[in-house]
């Protein structure tokens, strides 16, 4: 039977911090109406989850996150404030700790959606649907519009007919292969968030 | 940020304008809070009274849009008054530099401006320079045309009654912000501004910064403990993704984007390659074909910098009345664009005037949106208004992983690059944005192989694998670990450099060992440094400090920091030539004598012998810049939209120079929109709210579109508390729930009362229900001329009863 109390919790949790990958999460809490720490405790059934930190992804003071995984599921158990970031100090805003609402939602949609010009309505899709018919609308906008040369006669190599907008919501390896993706499509008409 | 958050707890007044830090950035205000603990004052100076007032020293309330007249008002307060740090202001700033005689100010036009272009030949403002192209000084800050003399005839201008009389803003909350601010301007004192987008979202944005760097520079206050200029960014990698040039006018690293004309790569680098003959100019920027030429090597990798150069596209111009977001909006408005890819963004609400914005959507062949959640941009053919069979554009939603899903790293304001892990898997059949843009190229590259089209090679060419590891099927996929990597840069060849001997494939130490010749990578030479041979530096969590670190909450070993994990910019000028600080117990570099201890310094050359400011061409903090599109000096103009006719200080009325859209209207004491619009943001909702808005914990907290107004503009139009009101402007209309408040106060302007409407802009109809709609439905496309930033603080409307009908 499992019997564990808040000190040897904290001890495992920081233990976890420190490194070990393996560190139970109590998902259990459903029933827990029970008196004392004793008999809540006996209700616990653990998850065995792993612990991974992050940073949250709301404004930019960058905030430390704990993110516990249940290792079966591979579905997100747990999100808070990481004690030893020497920013937030375990603390989080409104947003930050309703962090795991934005991974774990039942509204969150899972599949791509495609919808037909003038058609009222979306259908699903796979990925290789999408990403084959989005290659080729890019190509037609691409041939279509490019630019060798400007009114002036100078050199420009650019695609007039297609805008980029977004992603201050990507990491940073993730910016520089759009960069260099949109770039290399010939895209002058490239803006995101800092402009607005 | 100049600093970085945990720096807030050293300083001695920190002002807050332009922001709403408690509630928009709530974990910086753990370290204001403590730094008032510590007995340092906080000012907080907005048009709207916040959770930031309620635990500031001072709240001062001015009308929204008029920042310069204040701030005008405090550069004439501290010169008359002699509050400036003298040796920093003579030594480390162009306060001594004399101006060329073609400068000249009238009637609120600097000299060289084209009313038929609304534009400044800049030429105009150029420095006196001496035989060497050395601009000339007068270190005793005499002679008429210098720099400081200029500033003080500039500013006496703004006296604290005009300046009073315009902003609202009582003469004796003038001089209790003007004294408690610049008496940091002591060299043991330090002074700090928090500023967000309520000082860039102006048709003066960057003026309004300019204004605030002049005070700091003329302070003493750049460069040391508690100081800076401060931007409080609002995206966790809105920093990131501007230092990796998602933007028009730039390329990683701050390089500029070729323009047309510039045929060669050695055309482009002379054109951006500042030249200075002054051997105490450390001019970093000289290095600029280094980086330029390993970016390139890093997109292009079988291909010379100079073929990769031709690959890179062109604009005409840097003008942000072309290229940026509200011109790029009217282009897609008037039908030139065939296809759109937006990514991570919601436009149909966060785009000013959204009703136009969604209407662009609409004349869209094809659009592809992605984000964690559906949003008013991806279902935009739906949305009020929308006749689905009359919209053509093929549009698609491609739901993606979310932030813990997936591992790489972000930049958060303070600079620091932080690397997230991956935790939970990618949900349903998600996979990384990474992943997107690698299977799509592949599919394009394949296209163009096979079938050919306009100018393949730049597609064909591209050096993805540089971004890419093998999967276990033997596939590449997009690796950020790897991209982290090319990002840094890494050696092509074997070199030797600096007397260092350097394997192919191994990575750079640092961007002072990148080449021109293509014998380095680096996909952002500012990130050069992150990720060595040993270990990518940003996934560092070790708090040690040696005891200078400690003593100012320096953590150079918690992941790591652009430039070469330099926490503190321009940190060179904290300290006096011989290299001693001039805040002994806040010190942040000192000279030991044989070594630099603290940060890293701005350049490890021996104290005094370089000018601090070490990005500049010259080395000296600019009080006069004369690169800005609207004038070297700030001066004051009112919104593009606004409730006066005149203001006190010249016949121009707005910047002259504003970006804006031709033919669109505006309302200027117009009777029909007689109140000052603003908009702004609350803890529990984000941006356009396309995420949290799915959020139940947070939609319970805030659950729909409501105005708050004073109490006297509540009288004025008969309206109750939570009654449902009609919000209405030029460009549109939309409902709100009225909140009578009195954080919301009428301003005195010239005598007369001036109410303010203020919104938050993170509503939208797709969820949740009667959540309301977008505040931008209201918002104007005018916006700043040196980056294009739309007005959103300051515009004008009506507000009234809700009826039938209405919206």
């Amino acid at each position: 039977m499992m019997n564990i109390n808040r000190r040897d919790f904290v001890k495992l949790t920081t233990a976890a911090a420190a490194g070990i990958a393996a560190v139970p999460a109590f998902g259990g809490l459903g029933q827990a109406f029970a008196n004392t720490a004793e008999e809540r405790a006996k209700q616990l059934s653990p998850k065995w989850t792993q612990q991974t930190t992050s940073v949250c992804a709301f404004c930019s003071v960058g905030c430390g996150l704990l993110v516990n995984t249940d290792l079966e599921t591979k579905r997100a158990v747990n999100v808070e404030g990481n004690p030893d970031h020497p920013i937030n100090e375990g603390a989080l805003c409104a947003k930050g700790a309703a962090s795991i609402q934005m991974t774990e939602n039942p509204k969150r949609p899972g599949k791509f959606l495609y919808r037909a010009p003038y058609s009222g309505e979306w259908e699903e899709k796979d990925w290789n649907f999408c990403k084959t018919r989005i290659a080729q609308l890019i190509k037609k906008s691409r041939d279509e519009s490019f630019e060798k040369k400007n009114a002036k006669g100078q050199v420009v190599n650019r695609t007039m007919g297609i805008a980029s907008l977004g992603s201050a919501a990507l990491d940073n390896e993730e910016c520089y292969a759009m960069h260099s993706f949109m770039r290399s499509l010939g895209l002058v008409y490239v803006e995101h968030q800092a402009r607005i | 940020m100049t600093n970085h958050w945990n720096d807030l707890q050293n300083s001695d007044c920190i002002l807050i304008m332009g922001s709403n830090a408690a509630e928009n950035h709530p974990i910086s205000f753990k370290w204001a809070v403590k730094a008032q603990k510590r007995g340092a004052k906080i000012i907080h100076v907005d048009p709207r009274f916040t959770r930031t007032s309620a635990r500031s020293d001072a709240y001062i309330p001015l009308r929204s849009g008029t920042d310069i007249a204040v701030l005008g008002g405090m550069i004439n307060y501290l010169i008359k008054n002699k509050r400036y740090f003298h040796k920093y202001m003579v030594d480390y700033t162009n306060a001594s530099f004399i101006v060329g005689k073609d400068f000249d100010f009238k009637d609120g036009l600097f000299s060289g401006f084209d009313s038929k272009t609304n534009s400044y030949d800049k030429s105009k403002w150029a420095f006196e320079v001496d035989d060497k192209g050395i601009p000339k000084q007068d270190k005793s800050l005499q002679d008429p045309n210098c720099v400081f003399q200029i500033l003080k005839k500039h500013y006496a201008r703004y006296t604290p009654e005009k300046v009073s009389s315009i902003s609202g803003v009582s003469v004796k909350d003038l001089e209790l912000l003007y004294d408690t601010y610049t008496a940091t301007g002591k060299p043991n004192k330090a002074g700090t501004i928090m500023y967000a987008m309520g000082w860039t979202q102006h048709s003066v944005g960057v003026q309004n910064i300019r204004a605030m760097a002049m005070i700091q520079l003329m302070l003493g206050n750049i460069g040391i403990a508690g100081g800076g200029v401060n931007a409080l960014r609002g995206e966790c990698n809105v920093q990131g993704s501007t230092d990796y040039a998602l933007l028009y006018h730039i390329l990683p690293g701050y390089l500029k984007t070729p323009l047309a004309g510039q045929d060669s790569l050695e055309q482009y680098n002379n054109t951006y390659t500042p030249k200075s003959n002054d051997p105490e100019s450390a001019n970093w920027w000289q290095h600029y074909p280094k980086y330029s030429a390993s970016l390139i090597k890093a997109m292009y990798s079988e291909d010379t910098p100079e073929q990769g150069y031709q690959y890179l596209p062109r604009l005409d111009n840097h003008k942000a009345s072309q290229y940026s977001w509200i011109p790029l909006i009217d282009r897609m408005y008037e039908g030139k664009f065939s296809g759109s890819l937006i990514w991570g963004m919601n436009p149909a609400c966060s785009s000013s005037d959204s009703v136009k914005t969604r209407k662009a959507l609409g004349k869209l062949d094809w659009m592809v949106n992605v984000n964690l959640f559906q949003c008013e941009t991806s279902d935009f053919w739906k949305g009020p208004d929308m006749d689905p069979k009359k919209i053509k554009t093929e549009t698609f939603f491609i739901p993606c992983a979310s932030a813990i899903e997936k591992e790489g790293s972000v930049s958060n304001s303070g600079r620091w690059m932080q690397w997230r892990y991956k935790g939970p898997d990618a949900f349903g059949d998600v996979m990384t944005d990474g992943h997107y843009f690698h299977e799509i190229w592949e599919e394009l590259k394949a296209l163009y192989e096979k079938e050919g089209g306009a100018y393949p090679e730049p597609i064909t060419h591209l050096s993805f694998d540089n971004m890419c590891e093998e999967n276990d099927h033997g596939h590449m996929e997009f690796s950020a670990r790897k991209t982290a990597k090319l990002c840094n840069g890494w050696f092509t060849r074997d070199v030797e450099v600096k007397g260092k001997k350097f394997k192919k494939g191994q990575q750079v130490p640092s961007f002072a060992y990148l080449q021109t010749d293509g014998s380095t990578t680096s996909g952002n030479w500012l990130y050069c440094n992150s990720v060595t041979d040993d270990e990518n530096k940003s996934m560092r969590h070790d708090a040690s400090q040696t005891k200078e670190q400690a003593n100012i909450g320096l953590f150079p070993n918690w992941t790591w920091c652009w430039p070469v994990n330099r926490r503190i910019l321009y940190n060179r000028a904290s300290v006096d030539e011989k290299g001693q600080p001039w805040a002994p117990k806040k010190a942040v570099i000192k000279w030991n004598g044989s070594k630099w201890i603290g940060d890293v310094p701005d350049g490890g050359w021996k104290p005094g012998t370089r000018h601090p400011f070490i990005m500049r061409k010259n080395g000296f903090g600019q009080l006069y810049g004369p690169g800005r599109a609207d004038g070297p000096l700030p001066e004051y103009y009112e919104p593009l939209e606004c409730p006066v006719k005149t203001h006190p200080f010249s016949k121009t009325l707005h910047n002259p120079t504003a970006v804006q859209i031709k033919g669109e209207e505006k309302a200027v004491c117009d009777p029909r929109f007689p109140f000052v619009g603003t908009t702004y943001r609350v803890t529990e909702h984000w941006q356009t709210g396309s995420m949290t808005r799915w959020q139940d914990w947070l939609v319970e907290a805030e659950p729909q579109m409501f105005v708050e107004i004073s109490p006297e503009l509540a009288k004025l139009r008969g309206i109750e508390n939570g009654e449902k009101v009609t919000v209405e402007s030029v460009r549109g209309s939309l409902w709100a729930i009225a909140m009578v408040t009195e954080r919301i106060q009428p301003y005195n302007i010239n005598g007369t009362d001036v109410h303010m409407v203020g919104m938050p802009w993170h509503y939208g109809w797709v969820t949740p229900i009667n959540g309301g709609d977008s505040a931008n439905i209201v918002t104007p496309n005018v916006g700043d001329p040196n980056t294009g930033i739309p007005e959103y603080k300051a515009f004008m409307v009506n507000i009234r009863k809700w009826k039938e009908g209405d919206k």
